[in-house]
């Protein structure tokens, strides 16, 4: 057992080298804040199960495996290789990241409307310094989280996507995150910062995909400005390698009456933490984050969200559904917070696991802090096998009993693919996620 | 006398649940073209008997048989019931999360047409025959593409079984208590729709406690079942009859007469 304080040690040395040579040509603003990200870090460590937010879900994995900051090797991934992905749907850009580091040769352009960008943010950092200054470490505070700490003191590059005012992006801007890593463990820390200006529409699609069943780890961190009246369409698919650690914080925030449609779906890795911090900042702004998780073998997912109603009339919708086979465990913290002067709140949140073994297990927990008197809030969480009733009516309209079970499980799933506005990535999700329901192989590695 | 088989065959029919006795030797015939009603107090036994009928795994049939369309019944799954033509029509129906009422639909009219010999019906196909359905029974498709159940009204669940009665076109429907909870204009719509849909292949056998659906759905036969057994079988008029008397007269009668 690796004693905390070494554990820390080892990422401040990596720092050191990291900020020495590879952080070379950031600016001052931002070399400042990495260097205050690691020690911040290095205060708070890896979080214990104690602690209230971690009390299911063990770091020790990770703190325990001496990850090696990943490099960028040209030319170790090709188009071919990412062939895999659906590419038969139209998207308006592709930018692609090998192991945490921008690879423009995999990444292409079709067709953004004149004034937005999708690309790399450590260009960005020069080609747009105001844009990125004003949001980059504002929506996702470091100070209390120590993966976003560790995050933002090596960060180096990511996602950039800029929306000016006004401008309407028709097709999907998709971000793609591949591990190709095969060998020693190592870890990349991808920063993506998407900021959707006032009155203007996207559609995003983050995914997060294995090249090999590699031990690594992703430590990413995304954050989502939505200006004034802004649209916002917003896709993760985590299909990381299951030996993979993925630990991810997602940030938005919402200006008055926006719309953020958010669909994260977790799929890979042996060990995955998303942390969903939504603040709706400006009255009158709408949120929709519709999650689901399918998980199988020893695999863990712990989706930890947390909706900051700041502000009158907004609207928050929660649902999250799971599907855990065999000794999968899922796990569901839905935290909604109502401030003083959010009047006229309208926060409903469900959480539904099926569980498909007896071994399977799901913790769910809802956080209700409500501080305004005139709001409408609701919760609810089930957790349990197939219900034998609605396997019986079904049974009675003539499907076999492998049919009825097939159909209830999948309506797990359907449930949240419903609320998927875009119909190609509805239908290839829906695809993938019915794939790797139909595979019988144990730990369901074929699909 | 007829010399065809009947339809339906039940006799001295028991039937258990955890160990309790609910049907004490039910004797019933139905015959194609036919339909029948089964009025009793509550606890008679009237959804018990609807439920073995289609298979309810939580009761056990203890002694007696029955015989649909000329076979043993009982050994069947209620998948395989369903497929030979047979339909409840729930008083509970079932909320499917995620699933909608068209695939549902198409689902399980496909199952019941393989058994068949007929061909599976695609998505579009499937539309045409489900408007089709819809216009004979005068209803719109409103909600087709929300899940089955959820979120509807008692009453638009019951109509739900209807249309699902409408789409598997089953030989023998066996409604169960379909007339609960409907207001006066719902009844109607339902009344009508299963008028609609009667052949002189198929037949209906309505359970209810209240003779008001019967005023819409003229039955040829009325039972009353009373502890478990059939106590009374008359025309029509025995349904009229209850609805002044009551069913007092039975309800005293509730011990086993053997």
């Amino acid at each position: 057992m690796t004693r905390p304080a070494d554990v820390t040690e080892r990422y401040v040395a990596d720092f050191k080298a990291f900020a020495g040579n590879g952080a070379a040509g950031a600016p001052a603003w931002l070399k400042e804040i990495r260097e205050a990200a690691i020690a911040r870090f290095a205060e708070l460590g890896f979080p214990s199960m104690k602690q209230e937010a971690w009390r299911f879900t063990s770091t020790a994995p990770i703190a325990e495996t001496a990850f090696a900051l990943s490099r960028r090797r040209t030319g170790a991934v090709t188009p071919a290789d990412l062939q895999s992905l659906n590419s038969e749907s139209p998207r308006s850009a592709r930018v692609v990241f090998v192991d945490g580091s921008f690879a423009p040769e995999l990444s292409t352009v079709a067709d953004l409307p004149p004034g937005v960008r999708a690309g790399s943010l450590a260009a960005a950092l020069t080609t747009a310094p105001d844009l990125t200054r004003a949001h980059l470490a504002h929506h996702a505070p470091y100070q209390a989280s120590a993966f976003a700490a560790l995050n933002t003191a090596f960060l180096a590059d990511g996602a950039w996507i800029h929306v000016p005012a006004g401008t309407r992006v028709d097709r999907p801007i998709e971000l793609v995150f591949a591990a190709s890593a095969t060998g020693a463990p190592t870890v990349s820390h991808p920063r993506s910062l998407v900021v959707v200006e006032r009155g203007a529409q996207a559609t995003v699609v983050e995914r997060h995909v294995a090249l090999n069943d590699a031990v690594y780890w992703t430590n990413a961190v995304t954050e989502v400005a939505i200006g004034e009246g802004a649209r916002l369409e917003y896709y993760r698919v985590q299909n990381e390698s299951r030996r993979a650690y993925h630990v991810a914080t997602t940030h938005t925030t919402q200006g008055r009456d926006s719309v953020l449609s958010f669909h994260p779906i977790t799929l890979g890795a042996g060990l995955s933490r998303h942390d969903i911090y939504t603040a709706l900042r400006g009255s009158g702004a709408h949120l929709v984050l519709n999650g689901f998780y399918l998980l199988r073998g020893q695999q863990h997912a712990d989706h930890h969200t947390v909706i900051d109603h700041a502000q009158p009339h907004c609207t928050s919708h929660e649902f999250f559904n799971g599907i855990l086979g065999e000794q999968a465990h899922g796990v569901f913290t839905g935290r909604i917070i109502v401030r003083p002067g959010a009047q006229r709140t309208d926060s409903k949140q469900t959480n539904n696991n099926l569980l498909l073994s007896a071994e399977a297990r799901a913790d769910s927990q809802p956080q209700l802090e409500i501080y305004a008197d005139d709001v409408k809030c609701t919760h609810g969480s089930t957790m349990g096998p197939l219900d034998e009733m609605a396997l019986y009516y079904l049974r009675s309209r003539g499907l076999s009993p492998e049919m009825a079970a097939g159909m209830l499980t999948y309506g797990f799933a359907a449930e949240i693919l419903g609320r998927m506005e875009h119909p190609d990535l509805r239908s290839e999700l829906d695809q993938v996620i019915r794939a790797r329901l139909a595979d019988r192989s144990p730990g369901g590695r074929r699909a | 006398m007829s010399q065809r088989t009947p339809l339906l065959q039940v006799q001295n029919l028991h039937a258990s649940v955890d160990g309790k006795e609910i049907l004490r030797g039910v004797d019933l015939t139905v015959e194609a073209g036919e339909v029948h009603a089964i009025m009793g107090p509550n606890g008679s036994g009237k959804s018990t008997f609807a439920q073995v009928l289609a298979g309810h795994p939580a009761f056990a049939v203890t002694e007696g048989s029955v015989r649909y369309r000329g076979r043993d019944l009982l050994p069947l799954k209620p998948e395989e019931r369903a497929r030979e033509g047979l339909f409840l029509a729930f008083q509970y129906p079932v909320a499917i999360r995620g699933i909608t009422n068209a695939y549902f639909l198409r689902s399980a009219l496909n199952a019941v047409r393989k058994q068949r010999g007929e061909e599976e019906l695609g998505p579009v196909e499937f539309m045409d025959l489900l408007e089709a359905k819809l216009k004979l029974i005068g209803w719109d498709d409103s909600f087709l593409d929300r899940p089955v159940n959820e979120g509807l009204s008692g009453g638009e669940k019951k109509r739900n079984e209807i249309l699902q009665m409408a789409v598997l076109e089953p030989k023998l429907a066996i409604l169960d208590e379909t007339d609960s909870g409907l207001d006066i204009d719902a009844l109607k719509t339902v009344a009508q729709a299963v008028t609609l849909l009667r052949r002189p292949d198929n037949a209906v056998v309505l359970v209810t406690h209240y003779n008001r659906i019967l005023t819409h759905i003229a039955p040829d036969f009325v039972h009353v079942l009373s502890g478990g057994r059939i106590v009374k079988s008359g025309g029509k008029d025995l349904a009229l009859e209850l609805e002044e008397k009551g069913y007092n007269e039975w309800a005293q009668d509730e011990a086993p007469v053997a």
